[in-house]
């Protein structure tokens, strides 16, 4: 049979049933490997259901640093006997699949090729525990026992994290303890250990943090200063919420008064959420809702206000495979154009695509400055599986002097000392006029805010040479924003290939190892990672640097690619669709087989240039 | 009709306690049809205003769509308005309280606006007690659509283009009263005694105020079978008591006949006197309001006047224990944990 040698290189995958506590022992055995300073980016791949189904969690462990998904189960925990003929099947030949024993397993889950660990998990629990629900919690801790033994998991560090957990709960941490020895001893006393795969301690982690981004988002908001939450619940960005809520609540009340700084509203819809975020802003608050694609269509309606009457919104969009309910699940980028041009008539709107836990909580808060300074809606692209799964990402950083941009905003005494005011008046030439906040002063700078035409001075006109004056500023408003998102990033100082490669969010992580192994075949590409529509002019003078430039992204349409070429006036068969939207994040070795497919043998690389791209 | 209005005011218009003129709480001319209800409930506004003493701009005015929507335009221009999308005023206006609880909010709205696209929206408002006057100019109709029925409509009404409504009209005051509406008031725009007492007494009510305002449309529901008509309401008029608002800390100068007579007294020490015509009815029992309410519909009437009030009402500042201070004032200062508290949260990702 074959084996598999591995240190630190491998993907692990725990089958469970849903609602029987098996995240917390899942979520341990990640966070230990992480502790032992090897770098892992753990899965939950679950159903749209709360208790009973089928439910997984694979952690893919790489010392290199490689953290988007990798297809291959080096090492299986089966503890669910409903999906087991799936998981025998998805171990690597060679692999290893660790079951419980207690029943004898049935001669179709046999294969040759790969290596059965049995460990009777209910015998022991039976044996150890009386209380049903102890039993069926510690058999969780019980596999990360053996675990420990098999793949060399440091039982001082699993140990730690248990203290750490039940740091209030102090009764909790023997019997826990208990659990995981009894897994341990049983490996040690039947098999041979570690196996073949195993793990090592290194230092590759440094000062990192293991984060999901949607607290990562639920902090920026908390930092960048934002007062109104209001929202729906929506898996995958439920839980945002939950996060800005515990935090705001140890870190935002009034110490004398023990008030809280912030309000937080659970709406009746998506509707309700943005009209409460849009009352708030036009009122000077900060405020900020999330939500999935189809809350995003609920909220076109007030997007189209938003940016035509010119109100600062931030929605962060936590996207799920669509269309409609589509895989609430499942992980998609699906909502790019939906986003993008939300709402009926001619409506763009800014968004920004964070790639990393780091980015989550850098562009919230900065999210909350651009929709201030824009007076437009600011919307960040995050997705289910950075949203929901925990990543490894640089620490959080704060700089205690920096001060909130509230924008062209009008005070009393600015009110004083101005002829007239104009509150659609492009006074700057940059597109952004400037806005007054109710109760500012009584007699000066009161107007009217309406999803209707009007002039400079906010005046209901159906004047149609007025409404282009109008529309057009906000054009001109598109091009200052270009100046104020994140800029893309560059992997190279100065382009070396015909072919670029373009990609932005949880793309990144396969998008960069799928560059390392074509490079180490000899194709190096040059890459950009995009950090926010609109695209400014490094996007336009990277494609045009190239004859041809691959677009990654995980939906079917290649809705990226439409938007560039729309955007920046492209010829379409510049840009070749890298895609993949099965739900299950995009993984290097697909990326690396769809280049490889387009990409010409030596021999043809001349009569591909010839052929597909324009002759400008 | 002339569309100019005079900006030449007498200089010796009297003036309120803090120097306003009524002049100064008007707004642009208006453009609805003239003899509709919902500019003489745009002049009771005004005139409650300016009893009031209201700062215009600590007054925001907020609307949806529809004609009952495009009133703020004609009051109060120095105050800022907000003409929303179709039925979601509340949720701007939730969300605008929520930033600044300084401020009154005055909602304006319609029956299709309120009773249809958002009912949603308006019954949520109820709920959550958000601290505004909430005005519904009901009349039976859609009119900047051209008369279609709407669902306050009377059951058998005909439509202007003919088609007859065979449902029952929603009665948005029973509704709020159902859903625990800690203020409850219906009036007739033609009934100015009545509207601008109970405008006044709104506004100084902490928590969502409703007035359920029937206004007749002259052009397309002013018939004489419409129970949203003029003829129809002045014959069938009912109303709870006659009311008398007097702000905190003014002299009472009315007399009521004993046993006739209520005292509702609000948390800013306003009264509001009652000078109860109905009988059975109590204005701080909700019972006593829907049963009063359900005997005037069996008969016909149109029940008005303050129906329900609940003294002891707590907006949803309140309920969410909200720091007094407005949050739209909150900087870094307060607002930012800063970078230490940031280290914190960092290790225990570690």
């Amino acid at each position: 049979m074959e084996h598999i040698r591995a240190i630190n290189d491998l993907v692990v995958r725990f089958a469970n049933v849903n609602g029987t506590g098996s995240a917390s022992a899942n979520n341990m055995f990640a966070k230990a490997i992480f502790r032992m300073g090897i770098p892992v980016s753990p899965k939950n791949i679950f159903p749209s259901n709360i208790q009973g189904l089928p439910t997984w969690y694979e952690v893919r462990i790489s010392e290199k640093g490689y953290l988007g998904r990798r297809e291959g189960v080096d090492l299986m925990v089966c503890v669910n006997p409903q999906s087991m003929a799936r998981d025998v099947e998805s171990v690597k030949p060679g692999g290893y699949f660790v079951y419980d024993n207690t029943k004898k397993l049935h001669s179709e889950f046999i294969r040759e090729d790969i290596h059965y660990i049995g460990i009777p998990m209910t015998a022991i629990t039976m044996k150890h525990y009386s209380d049903p629900r102890q039993r069926q919690l510690f058999k969780n801790v019980i596999y990360v026992g053996a675990l420990s033994a098999l793949l060399d998991i440091e039982m001082d560090v699993l140990k730690g994290l248990i203290e750490g957990q039940f740091q209030r709960k102090q009764k909790l941490i023997a019997p826990n303890f208990k659990a995981l020895e009894l897994g341990e001893s049983y490996v040690k006393e039947h098999f041979q250990y570690p196996l073949d795969i195993r793990l090592e301690r290194r230092d590759n982690v440094g000062d990192q943090i293991l984060i999901d981004g949607n607290t990562a988002v639920a902090l920026g908001a908390v930092y960048g200063g934002a007062t109104v939450a209001a929202w729906y619940p929506i898996t995958p960005s439920t839980s945002i919420v939950g996060a800005f809520e515990k935090y705001a609540n140890r870190l935002r009340k009034d110490p004398e008064t023990g008030k809280s700084r912030y309000a937080i509203v659970q709406a009746e819809d998506e509707l309700a959420a943005m009209g409460m975020v849009i009352g708030a802003t036009w009122n000077g608050a900060r405020a900020f809702t999330t939500t999935s694609g189809p809350g995003v269509s609920l909220m076109s309606e007030f997007l189209g206000l938003a940016y035509f009457a010119e109100i600062p919104a931030v929605l962060v969009n936590v996207q799920r495979g669509g269309p409609s309910t589509g895989m609430p699940t499942r992980t998609q980028q699906p909502d790019l154009i939906s986003s993008a041009y939300a709402s009926h008539g001619d409506t763009r709107h800014v968004l920004l695509f964070p790639s990393t836990p780091k980015e989550c909580f850098d562009f919230t808060a900065q999210a909350f400055d651009l929709a201030d300074r824009l007076q437009t809606p600011i919307i960040l692209m995050s997705d289910l599986d950075l949203g929901m799964n925990d990543h490894v990402s640089p620490p959080f950083e704060w700089d205690d002097g920096r001060q909130y941009d509230l924008g062209k905003v009008l005070s009393a005494e600015d009110l004083e000392n101005i002829e007239q005011f104009g509150r659609y008046l492009d006074v700057d030439g940059d597109g952004i006029p400037y806005r007054t906040i109710p109760g500012t002063h009584p007699t000066k700078g009161s107007f009217f805010t309406r999803g209707t035409s009007k002039d400079e001075y906010a005046r209901y006109t159906e004047n149609g040479a007025a409404y282009v004056r109008n529309v057009d500023r906000l054009l001109k408003k598109w091009e200052t924003a270009k100046k104020h998102v994140p800029a893309p990033e560059l992997y190279q100082q100065e382009n070396s290939n015909d072919y670029g490669l373009i990609f932005f969010g949880t793309t990144t992580y396969a998008a960069l190892e799928a560059m390392e192994v074509l490079g180490e075949k000899g194709i190096k590409l040059d890459a950009l990672r995009l950090r926010a529509f609109p695209f400014n002019e490094t996007v336009r003078e990277f494609i045009a640097d190239h004859k041809q430039v691959f677009v990654v992204e995980q939906n079917r349409d290649a809705q990226l690619r439409s938007i560039l070429i729309n955007e920046l006036d492209l010829y379409p068969r510049q840009l070749i669709p890298i895609l993949n939207y099965d739900g299950q994040p995009i993984t290097a070795d697909t990326i690396e087989q769809l280049i490889l497919s387009h990409y010409p043998q030596e021999k043809k690389h001349d009569d591909i240039h010839q052929t597909q791209v324009p002759a400008s | 009709m002339t569309y100019i209005k005079p900006r030449f005011r007498h200089p010796e218009l009297p003036k309120n306690k803090i120097g306003f003129a009524k002049a100064d709480y008007e707004g642009a001319i208006s453009t609805l049809c003239g003899g509709c209800g919902h500019d003489s409930i745009s002049a009771a506004i005004v005139q409650a205003c300016y009893e009031l003493s209201i700062e215009p701009h600590k007054l925001a005015k907020l609307s949806g769509i529809g004609c009952s929507s495009k009133t703020p335009t004609y009051f109060l221009s120095n105050s800022h308005g907000f003409n929303a999308v179709h039925g979601r005023m509340p949720s701007i206006a939730t969300g605008a309280n929520m930033a600044n609880r300084d401020l009154i909010y005055l909602g304006v709205s319609g029956d299709g606006d309120s009773a249809s696209i958002g009912m949603g929206q308006f019954v949520h408002a109820i709920r959550r007690n958000v601290n505004m006057v909430y005005i519904v100019m009901n009349n039976g109709c859609y009119g900047l659509t051209k008369g279609q029925n709407s669902a306050t409509a009377d059951i058998g009404s005909l439509s202007k283009g003919g088609a007859v409504n065979h449902y029952p009209a929603i009665d948005l005051v029973g509704l709020a009263l159902e859903l625990g509406a800690t203020f409850v008031g219906r009036s007739f725009s033609g009934d100015k005694t009545q509207l601008v007492p109970l405008i006044k007494a709104a506004m100084s009510h902490p928590g969502f105020a409703l007035l359920d305002v029937v206004s007749p449309c002259v052009t397309f529901n002013n018939k004489p079978e419409s129970t949203k008509s003029y003829d129809y309401v002045r014959a069938h008029l009912e109303a709870t008591a006659t009311i008398d608002f007097v702000p905190e800390k003014e002299e009472i100068t009315v007399n009521y006949p004993k046993g006739k007579s209520a005292h509702v007294e609000l948390h800013d020490g306003s009264i509001i006197h009652l000078h109860k015509l109905a009988p059975n009815w109590n204005p701080t029992d909700r019972y006593s309001a829907v049963n009063r309410l359900l005997e005037a519909k069996m008969k016909g009437e149109v029940l008005t006047g303050l129906l329900y009030i609940d003294p002891n009402s707590q907006d949803m500042h309140e309920l969410e224990n909200t720091i007094d201070q407005p949050l739209n004032t909150l900087r870094e200062k307060e607002l930012c944990p800063g970078s230490e508290a940031l280290e914190k949260i960092n290790a225990s990702f570690r």
